[in-house]
């Protein structure tokens, strides 16, 4: 299955095919968030309207994890099989995961200043969360400091494996260390302890987010593929 | 209409945060857009060119 996907140019016929769909699901999903999520979702007994934040703040931080996952993953099978539609793939996704991990940082920001008292507290889940915004802004420097990103392409995914330590230490952080940053409350084994009414915003926000990294991701594939098609071609002009 | 920005007091942290998701995600979006249609563009002018000089390419050689 690996091997099919494994050429560029079919693996971008499939995606290109996906794209439509994805954008337009993307728009589907995130409409129907922000509706329940400003409109028809309530206020919290104790938080107020602030809850509203929470489906931005939640979203972006899943995001941001899932999106790093992806980057370590990919960055994995380009060390392993060398191949380089995988490294493609997490240089793709870095400036998108990048992008959630700075808005669940300034959002939570926002939630914490009128809920907490304080825009920042040094605990473990924001210090962690604040590691990966500078994983993801590393990462990014390290690729642009190669002209050829085929080069970079072994450092960066070193970089994005050792990085990758971080993403328990997040998830767990509220469990191991007593921190401000409330602990779980719906990945749990006896299941989410929120109200539907909060749920399914927060479902459609984080679906349309997803979607919006599939989508957005597709076109930041196509551009990795055409630079390298472009620096193939300017060789060859070249050089014959 | 203004007790809906206004959230109970809150606005000036709810707004901020969606409007910062708002500009971010679309920033990106455009961003992402613009260099894949400039990459390919130039993909295709490059193919085109060397379509259509091949005594270019031997010039170079020689």
């Amino acid at each position: 299955m690996m091997h099919r996907f494994a050429n560029p140019t079919r693996f971008m016929r499939v995606a290109n095919a996906i794209l439509p769909w994805a954008a337009g699901l993307t728009v589907l999903f995130l409409g129907v968030g922000l509706y329940l999520a400003l409109f028809s979702s309530p206020a919290d007994y104790q938080q107020g309207e602030t809850v509203r934040i929470m489906y931005i703040h939640v979203p972006a931080a899943y995001m941001a994890m899932m999106v790093y996952a992806s980057m370590a993953m990919a960055s994995a099978a380009s060390l392993i099989w060398k191949h380089p539609l995988a490294d493609m793939i997490a240089r793709a996704s870095a400036p998108i995961g990048a992008v959630f991990t700075f808005l669940c940082l300034m959002t939570g920001s926002l939630w914490g200043q009128p809920m907490w008292g304080t825009w920042w507290v040094w605990d473990a889940r924001l210090t962690s969360v604040l590691i990966l915004f500078f994983l993801y802004l590393g990462y990014i420097a390290l690729v642009n400091a190669f002209d050829d990103p085929a080069r970079g392409a072994k450092p960066a995914a070193i970089l994005a494996l050792v990085g990758a330590v971080n993403l328990p230490v997040i998830k767990y952080s509220v469990d191991w260390w007593n921190t401000l940053h409330q602990p779980a409350s719906l990945v749990k084994m006896d299941g989410p302890a929120i109200d539907p009414s909060m749920l399914w915003p927060l479902l459609y926000m984080a679906l349309g987010f997803t979607l919006f990294y599939i989508s957005v991701g597709i076109l930041r594939l196509r551009s990795e593929i055409a630079g390298a098609r472009i620096r193939n071609l300017q060789l060859g002009l070249t050089h014959g | 209409m203004s007790e809906f920005l206004a959230m109970g007091g809150y606005g000036a942290f709810i707004w901020p945060a969606y409007g910062a998701a708002a500009i971010l995600m679309v920033g990106v979006l455009v961003m992402s857009w613009r260099s894949m249609r400039q990459r390919e563009a130039l993909v295709s002018s490059l193919r085109a060119s060397r379509r259509m000089e091949p005594e270019k390419v031997t010039e170079a050689v020689s």
